[in-house]
């Protein structure tokens, strides 16, 4: 903190913290110590699509994610950001079930996907899965056609009604931005368009299902600067027609993008709340201390 | 390893605090100037304010500078923006004691009027507000710069007790009124600089606790 900045953040409770031995909560997170999350009342008066409910997962013998509670708001960005190893990553990846695919992973807790448990035993993941979409680091557009790729899941879906299958390409694609610039060679080969146009690919192939959730695990960190612009502005133009959960390393990104922004620290949930609330005045000087690039 | 950002904000903070120090002196010694009748002191008041604009500005582009640069958020973001509010108003104050020091030297030349009481004790008044609000500002204090904020009422009830003397004054003896009426408007420029340290004050409230308490009463 420079010599101007308060000992506590703005609107952070002292009291609150009289009870537990070190006043730094991220000093209290290393030491193992429960450490309660602080949601701002926003978070709650949202409709929710995705709710995760003190959820916790283990690699082994290694808790990586400590009881999180957290609603997803309905039609909006919500960032997750933290420095390294967190636990954003491995949160997100949880949504969707991506962690079941790892040995020695355990969970507790439950998440509910518009209001379906998402870890219930007789959850089909498969099904489970075609109600999200997920975008990853690396764009990883198929070897195939840029047509066959927007419409995949259609494809494995049954779906041969070449009307439908271009209806759906087209408005997918104009849904990620990218029609005008391929519209005029949809039978090309999606390895040979750029980084930012294929991830924007991978995007417009995720809402083409027409998911509830929209999973991005930092999209944009292959991306140059260019690249990285249009998909931001792609997730603004997202805002309000797809729920999106974002990850991101990049705290300009999550600023830039995101409606409600989650700060995440060796996996605990430290606060969740409006953007322009986290960026400009956050309750807890710890998070303050994280978005100025005090720490991380 | 101290951050760039944190650097270039230290930076900022001196440059504040130097406007701040010119600021202060410039109405120290227009007040003394006011009371004393101190024409050629009053004189190197005006001359001063040409320090205090080129301050002024070069602190501004350094705030422009950081922003565009850093893009600063939370804490220091609150620090930028308050830098910006509190530069602009120290400027103005730069220019109320500026406008007290002229009409010193117009005062000074009628003998016969003298100042109402209310004037210095007001003066003295503006004077500590300004005082705190900068050390508000050092030492980022939102306690003292509420006591600022409360100050400011017993200013505006001196400058309406002069107010009303003026009114009787040009009523007993309308050749007075010229004088009368420079009074009345020194009263009014140190009225303004206890608003602008309540401004700076309040700018203060923000940059330490994010909440914009101007135009309430009661926070």
């Amino acid at each position: 903190m420079h010599a101007f900045a308060p000992d506590t953040a703005p609107g952070g409770d002292p009291a609150a913290d009289s009870n537990r031995a070190p006043d730094d909560r991220l000093v209290a997170v290393a030491a193992g110590l429960e450490v309660p999350s602080e949601l701002h009342d926003e978070v709650a008066g949202e409709q929710a699509v995705l709710e995760i409910r003190n959820f916790s997962l283990w690699y082994g013998s290694k808790q990586a994610l400590h009881g999180i509670t957290m609603p997803i708001p309905h039609s909006k960005v919500t960032a997750l950001v933290g420095p390294s190893g967190c636990g954003k990553s491995t949160l997100l990846r949880s949504v969707n079930r991506l962690n079941d695919l790892v040995q020695s992973v355990r969970i507790s807790g439950d998440m509910l996907l518009n209001g379906d448990p998402i870890y219930d035993r007789g959850t089909d993941v498969i099904e489970l899965r075609k109600r999200m979409g997920m975008v990853f680091q690396k764009p990883n557009p198929f070897p195939m056609s840029i047509y066959e790729n927007v419409v995949y899941a259609l494809r494995i879906d049954g779906e041969s009604n070449r009307g439908v299958l271009d209806e759906v390409c087209e408005r997918s694609l104009r849904g990620a931005a990218l029609w005008d610039e391929v519209k005029d060679r949809l039978a090309d080969s999606a390895l040979g368009l750029s980084g930012g146009q294929q991830q924007r690919l991978c995007i417009a192939r995720a809402i083409a299902a027409e998911p509830e959730v929209l999973l991005l695990d930092e999209p944009c960190s292959a991306l140059d600067p260019i690249a990285t612009g249009k998909v931001e502005d792609l997730i603004q133009e997202l805002r309000g027609r797809y729920s999106v959960l974002i990850v991101t390393h990049n705290m300009q990104q999550a600023s830039r993008t995101s409606d409600y922004t989650a700060f995440m620290y060796l996996g605990r949930l430290i606060e969740y709340g409006p953007t322009t609330e986290i960026f400009t005045k956050p309750i807890l000087r710890e998070t303050e201390a994280y978005v100025t690039g005090r720490f991380g | 390893m101290t951050r760039h950002i944190q650097r270039q904000i230290e930076h900022l903070k001196e440059k504040i605090l130097h406007v701040g120090t010119l600021v202060e002196e410039a109405i120290s010694k227009a007040i003394t100037a006011l009371i004393n009748r101190d024409i050629p002191l009053a004189q190197r008041v005006m001359a001063s304010d040409d320090e205090i604009d080129r301050m002024e500005v070069e602190v501004e582009e350094e705030c422009l500078k950081i922003l565009a640069l850093y893009q600063p958020v939370a804490a220091d973001l609150r620090f930028v923006v308050a830098a910006l509010k509190i530069n602009n108003d120290l400027e103005r104050m730069g220019d109320l004691a500026k406008n007290i020091a002229k009409r010193v030297s117009q005062l000074a030349k009628v003998e016969q009027i003298e100042l109402p009481p209310e004037i210095r004790t007001m003066a003295m008044q503006a004077q500590e507000m300004v005082k705190q609000c900068l050390d508000a500002v050092i030492n980022a204090d939102p306690v003292l710069a509420r006591q600022v904020r409360e100050e400011d009422d017993a200013v505006d009830e001196a400058r309406q007790k002069i107010r009303q003397r003026v009114l009787r004054g040009i009523q007993a003896g309308p050749e007075n009124v010229e004088s009368l009426l420079r009074i009345n408007s020194v009263s009014k420029h140190i009225e303004r600089l206890a608003d602008m340290a309540t401004n700076v004050a309040e700018d203060v409230i923000y940059m330490v606790e994010g909440d914009i308490v101007r135009h309430r009463m009661t926070d």
